[in-house]
């Protein structure tokens, strides 16, 4: 027989995820239609439920001695109306994108890095940002970078006995602002075709200083575009469009599904990431200048 | 709600504020919110169109946020405040907007508007100003498939009080329109509405017809409405010289059903059911094609409690298949043995919810075979392929055939030839709400009550499948959240009948998103070969074509598409030379049928890409090339009929000055460097009103009773497209009373006449002549009374028939006349079937009494780097005969530009792959370009009042508009859709050729 917990406090929830095999439930929005699929093919089968949407630990926004903490609940819309540095602005706009409001509303921040989708439009800004993830468990709490954690196709490190408490973005580099770029077949509510992201610094010389970029839905899991990043380096912010050849993204291996095919993720994540790089180097030109 | 562990049987209480009420509610803790408002507290105003998050219709707020109730937990609401279309809203926003909607003509079917007016809700309460963009990204969480979201928007920036005139969107129509609060320019203030409490003009609301309130069980309600006329003059207006001298038609009332729909008290077909029903969960098969044992159901039924009985082909008592034709009724209700599609049903579980819920397919005793599919039309029609159906060698289902001339030497006298392939994909209606409904044994008889466009066809198909006369079955139509052709097979009734039998009790049903996608019908994937040749002046001197539609498994409306299909294969144009050939071909996949425009959408892709490659290989402006062939009244199609209204050549010409100003706007645009290049297209359709040279009569009747209550009696299922206040109109017109004077009963086949299906167009043509009729005959039978002329003005008001008669006025008090024993002292019925002939082998005859005409016109920006579309602008001029109401007709069009901007750019049905509405994409408002629409009337002799059908020609030419305007803009010519971005871009990586 199923059961649902849902308790007060995280230590409670820790020793309910110690004792058994359980599906943590959130804001819902990717356990639900989870739920739905299976029953609409006669699998009513049913998982004990961790529901974790009472646990005060696992809420708020907060600027810490290194940078900042995000409570494993914060809400999309949370993060999106929260005052963050321009770093933040590409993961800020990914939340204004991911499916509609409600979902905005409901959905959380480690809710989309759990469930750890290819498109999860999330995981590309969190990379981009070399965002970790706070993982907790009755024995105690470890530090994962998003990019240990989300380990394959929709798996990630998250012991069985562990829970997902905060997302941590250690302080953004001076100058340094984000932006995100998704591609899908229609406005809103869509699963994205290929998505990127990226946190850009332009020096005082008018050369970027520091680049992060990432892309998603173009391979089993996101992916950092290091090569690329090591050569827009010392680029000057007028030619960093130039600079983003498409050998650098060679990390990308899309594949063809319903909504595009492998030849054309890669020659879209290659415009995304041209546009990011464009805009992003053309702001900051701006802000030197 | 106690901390810790509950099992779900151990139902908890979790508190909650519901509209400002302090309630609880018994809970399973991981049921949905949805749900335990539904179910636990019984407001069903909150709809559930997917269960997953999809579509939004669920929107409720929840502490001040708008989420999809189908993803909160209950448990997750308890302490919460919830603000549920039933309540007024923050500040009474909700109802104000709910008065906004039913003005504008925001609601269609309706099952998206409470969670649209919960979206507009949130966000005009967080911010009452808001923007355009504010309000797209608010309701861009929600789903509509009727109304192209033009109306919805138009209504939200009118209560947020920013309603910008120059968006024009639905603009003024090309005729000045009368409404009864006095002239109206087109503009939103002075619509005549009803908002029940506070306007003076009408309020409807449903009312039970007892039977059912006795019971306790609420609804479906017969569907009685009732007009109640508030400002004590009997809605007596005058008639308006201005507009053609009519009182009701040609105004933009108020929909006569609206306020239910936006108050959330409409009834549709997962809203009511008789409280002791049992639920009954359907099995069916994953795969496309196998055959399958059944083991020991019994051993599986015994062990559950509540399950009551697990049905299968061996219950059904009568004949155990369904289809539309007499002749093709192939598909089994349960399959016996051998299954042909994915998604077919083979048994279905009965009992209590948590019985039919507790059972996984995997628990009952099933031996598959899976044997190899036939997976699109090729490997059907392959000379190896096994045979679906016994009696269809080949797999082919039906052929059609239309020969006139001679299409070889009109080809080989030409300037120029076009030819080419073109490819369309399965596609879903996406209506919003899922088939759900109940069956009941009521004595020796069989009610029935779901959510349908066709109920005389549910009868026959119901008593068919029960062996028993039609007259022991009733069918009762709740109402319909969307349909566009989907609802017109039986889906649930036949195994609700069958299921109700097996138990002899009551018996419900809703289906998931899942099973209603893969298991109802789709539109018929095409594959069409076609050629076209001009003269060097660009007259069009031949045309010919090969298609091959994907019937799917069973053969439902393949044989209308086929035959449809020839009849406009040219497209509205005049064609000396015509040869056209069709087949319905049947595979394994799911059962292709009835979506708005049967075929011709299909066929209009490719007629209107070979125009546009003519017109580049004579030079000629292609709108240039579509008005020197445009058909026009006293043409002669390509069947040899000769059109006594046909209005293209009107369409094309409000079009041109946009046509100019749009290929100025694209060349200024296109100047600039940027990767986004815009382009302009343009596309012309006809489709003939009625079924394809086939009876279809209606019968409509009104009634006049001794208590003084003027009934209308119509069959005609109103799905949104609003024929209830469409027929009203042209019944009120022919009588001559206000719209208002009647009290409708609608669609119920004991209490109303067949009316035929809510299918091709053909309502307010076919049953607005049959209410035409009704009313007439009624009025001339209220003359006699008083040996009044013609002319004379007939009211009727507290008990009273006034007849005025020039100087002269008779009072007749309706009681005192006689009555017969249903309390009737006066009645009126009209029949009319369309005047058409049956077309001889060569498709030769009179397929339609009627054709409706348009022009469409496309605005596009396509980014090249990434081969997206957004479509800016679609122009859409429309013959519709008249107008009988504006603000519906422009409904009908927003709509069918939004299901062809989908058709073009989005959506393909996959089988096993895109059986939800996420990967499942239809336009959000956010997809909506700007529309402007052109109201041409051409009167049509034998419509009503000169009007003819618009709900599919409005979908017809947009597609083909918009891969126009792609290839205006880029140079690729695309010949399969939907034109996904990757497709494009795949085109422009090879030349864009």
């Amino acid at each position: 027989m199923a059961r649902y917990y849902r308790p007060d406090t995280l230590a409670e929830a820790l020793a309910i995820r110690a004792e058994k095999v359980i599906t943590v439930l959130a804001g819902g929005t990717d356990i639900v239609p989870a739920r739905t699929a299976r029953a609409g093919w006669g699998d009513m089968s049913r998982t004990d439920i961790l529901d974790v949407s009472r646990l005060q630990e696992l809420r708020g926004i907060d600027e810490t001695a290194d940078g900042y903490r995000f409570g494993a609940l914060t809400t999309w819309t949370e993060l999106r109306r929260a005052a963050l540095p321009a770093a933040f602005a590409g993961w800020q706009a990914a939340a204004k994108d991911v499916g509609g409001r409600q979902v905005q509303n409901r959905g959380t921040i480690a809710g989309n890095l759990c469930t750890a989708s290819p498109a999860g439009d999330g995981i590309p800004c969190l990379l981009s940002l070399d965002a970790a993830v706070e993982l907790t468990s009755a024995g105690g709490v470890r530090t994962v970078p998003v990019g240990d954690f989300v380990t394959g196709y929709r798996t990630t490190a998250l012991r069985a006995d562990e829970l997902v408490t905060a997302v941590v973005v250690p302080r953004p580099a001076e100058g340094a602002v984000g932006a995100f770029a998704k591609l899908g077949a229609r406005r809103y509510l869509v699963i994205s075709i290929a998505m990127a992201a990226g946190v850009i610094a332009v020096g005082e010389d008018g050369r970027i200083r520091s680049a992060a970029l990432a892309v998603g839905a173009c391979s089993a899991r996101a992916q950092r575009l290091l090569r690329l990043e090591a050569a827009l380096v010392g680029v000057p912010a007028g030619a960093a469009v130039s600079a983003v050849e498409p050998e650098l993204l060679d990390e990308l291996t899309p594949i063809d599904d319903i909504r595009a095919s492998g030849d054309y993720r890669r020659a879209a994540a290659l415009t995304l990431v041209r546009d990011i790089v464009g805009g992003l180097a053309g702001d900051g030109e701006r802000r030197v200048a | 709600m106690a901390d810790g562990a509950q099992t779900p049987k151990d139902i908890v209480s979790i508190a909650l504020t519901v509209n400002g009420a302090a309630r609880t509610v018994a809970v399973d803790p991981f049921q949905s919110l949805a749900t335990a408002l539904r179910d636990g507290l019984g407001l069903i105003g909150t709809k559930v169109g997917c269960d997953a998050g999809d579509c939004g219709a669920c929107t409720v707020i929840l502490d001040g946020e708008q989420v999809c109730a189908c993803l909160v937990s209950a448990a997750q609401a308890d302490g919460a405040a919830v603000e549920t279309v039933e309540g007024a809203g923050p500040d009474g926003i909700t109802d104000r907007l709910r008065r906004a909607f039913l003005e504008h003509g925001a609601a269609q079917c309706g099952i998206c508007t409470p969670g649209m007016l919960m979206a507009a809700t949130d966000v005009l309460a967080r911010e009452p100003g808001a923007g355009r963009e504010a309000v797209e990204d608010a309701l861009g969480g929600v789903l509509c498939r009727c109304t192209g979201y033009v109306k919805i928007l138009d209504a939200v920036m009118s209560v947020a009080g920013e309603v910008d005139a120059s968006k024009g969107v639905g603009g003024p129509p090309s005729r000045t329109m009368t409404a009864w609060g006095g002239e109206s320019d087109g503009g939103r203030e002075d619509r005549c509405v009803g908002g029940p409490p506070s306007r003076t003009m009408t309020a409807w609301d449903v009312e039970s017809d007892g039977g059912r309130a006795d019971k306790g069980v609420g609804g479906p309600p017969s569907r009685t409405m009732t007009a109640r006329v508030e400002d004590g003059d009997g809605g007596r207006v005058a008639r308006d010289e201005g507009d053609g001298g009519f009182l009701s038609v040609g105004r933009r009332i108020a929909r006569l059903d609206g306020w239910g729909k936006v108050a959330g008290t409409e009834v549709f077909g997962a809203d009511a059911a008789p409280a002791e029903a049992l639920w009954v969960r359907v099995l069916r098969s994953p795969y496309a094609r196998a055959t399958f044992a059944i083991g020991d159901l019994e051993s599986v039924r015994s062990r559950v409690p509540g399950l009551e009985a697990i049905v299968t082909a061996r219950d059904v008592p009568g004949e155990n298949s369904f289809g539309i034709f007499p002749t093709t009724k192939d598909q089994p209700v349960f399959a016996d043995g051998h299954v042909r599609f994915r998604g077919e049903a083979i048994a279905a579980l009965v009992g209590t919810k948590e019985a039919v819920e507790s059972v996984s397919d995997a628990d009952l005793p099933i031996a598959w075979t899976v044997l190899p599919p036939l997976t699109g039309v090729e490997a059907a029609l392959a000379a190896e392929a096994p045979a679906l159906h016994a009696g269809s060698p080949g797999n082919v289902l039906t052929r059609g055939y239309l020969k006139r001339g001679d299409a070889e030497t009109g080809h080989q006298g030409a300037a120029a030839t076009a030819e080419g392939r073109f490819e369309t994909a399965f596609v879903e209606h996406a209506y919003i709400e899922p088939e759900a409904g109940f069956a009941e044994p009521v004595g020796d008889r069989m009610e029935v009550s779901a959510c349908t466009q066709a109920p005389y066809m549910d009868l026959e198909e119901t008593a068919r499948v029960l062996g028993v006369a039609h007259d022991k079955v009733r069918i009762r139509p709740t109402a319909c959240g969307g349909g566009f052709g989907g609802k017109l097979d039986a889906s649930i009734q036949p195994i609700l009948a069958v299921a109700a039998h097996a138990t002899g009790r009551p018996v419900r049903i809703v289906y998931s998103r899942a099973e209603s996608m893969a298991s109802t019908t789709k539109r018929h994937p095409a594959k069409i070969r076609a050629r076209y040749s001009a003269d060097a002046d660009g007259r069009f001197m031949a045309f010919d074509m090969d298609g091959d539609f994907n019937t799917g498994a069973y053969a439902s409306w393949g044989p209308t598409v086929a035959n449809r299909v020839p009849v406009h294969a040219t497209g509205p144009y005049r064609v000396p030379h015509v040869t056209a050939r069709t087949r319905a071909v049947y595979t394994n996949e799911t059962p292709s049928g009835a979506f708005r425009g049967f075929g011709v959408p299909q066929a209009a892709i490719a007629h209107e890409t070979l125009i546009d490659d003519l017109a580049e290989k004579l030079g000629l402006d292609r709108w240039e090339i579509r008005r020197r062939n445009a058909i026009g009244t006293g043409d002669e199609t390509a069947t040899g009929q000769r059109l006594a209204s046909a209005g293209l050549p009107q369409c094309l010409d409000a079009l041109k000055p946009e046509w100019e100003a749009g290929l100025a706007r694209a060349a200024e645009w296109n100047r600039g460097e940027g990767r986004v290049r815009r382009g302009v297209g343009i596309a012309c359709m006809w489709y003939g009103c009625g079924n394809t040279s086939l009876p279809n009569p209606s019968t409509m009747r009104i009634t006049l009773s001794r208590d003084g209550r003027l009934t209308f009696h119509n069959g005609a299922v109103d799905i949104g497209q609003g024929s209830t206040t469409v027929l009203t109109q042209i019944a009120a017109e022919a009588l001559g009373v206000p719209a208002e004077a009647f009290r409708l009963v609608v669609g119920d086949t004991d209490l109303t006449a067949d009316a035929g299906k809510t299918s091709a167009s053909r309502q307010t043509l076919v049953s607005g002549n049959a209410a035409r009729l009704a009313g007439e005959a009624l009025r001339k039978g209220v003359l006699s009374l008083a040996n009044a002329g013609p002319e004379a003005r007939i009211s009727i008001a507290e008990g009273v028939l006034t007849i005025a008669d020039g100087e002269a006025t008779r009072r007749i008090e309706i009681s005192s006349l006689p009555a017969d024993e249903a309390g009737v002292v006066l009645a009126g019925e009209g029949t009319w079937d369309p005047p058409t002939s049956p077309l001889d082998a060569e498709g030769q005859g009179v397929p339609y009494a009627s054709y409706g005409f348009a022009a469409q016109m496309a605005e596009v920006a396509v980014d090249t780097a990434l081969g997206t579309v957004k479509v800016l602008a679609i122009h859409a001029a429309h013959d519709v005969g008249r107008a009988i109401n504006p603000t519906l007709t422009e409904g009908q069009i927003h709509g069918g530009i939004a299901q062809g901007l989908g058709l073009a750019l989005m959506e393909e049905f996959i089988p096993g792959r895109t059986e939800n509405l996420h990967d499942y994409l239809i336009p959000t408002v956010g997809d909506m370009p700007e529309m402007t629409i052109h109201l041409i009337e051409d009167p049509e002799p034998v419509g009503p009042f000169g009007a003819k059908g618009v709900g599919e020609p409005a979908l017809v030419a947009t597609a083909p508009a918009i891969l126009s305007a792609i290839r205006h803009a880029t140079g690729a010519r695309m010949t399969r859709v939907p034109v996904l971005p990757h497709r494009l871009w795949e085109a422009l990586q090879e030349g864009g050729r």
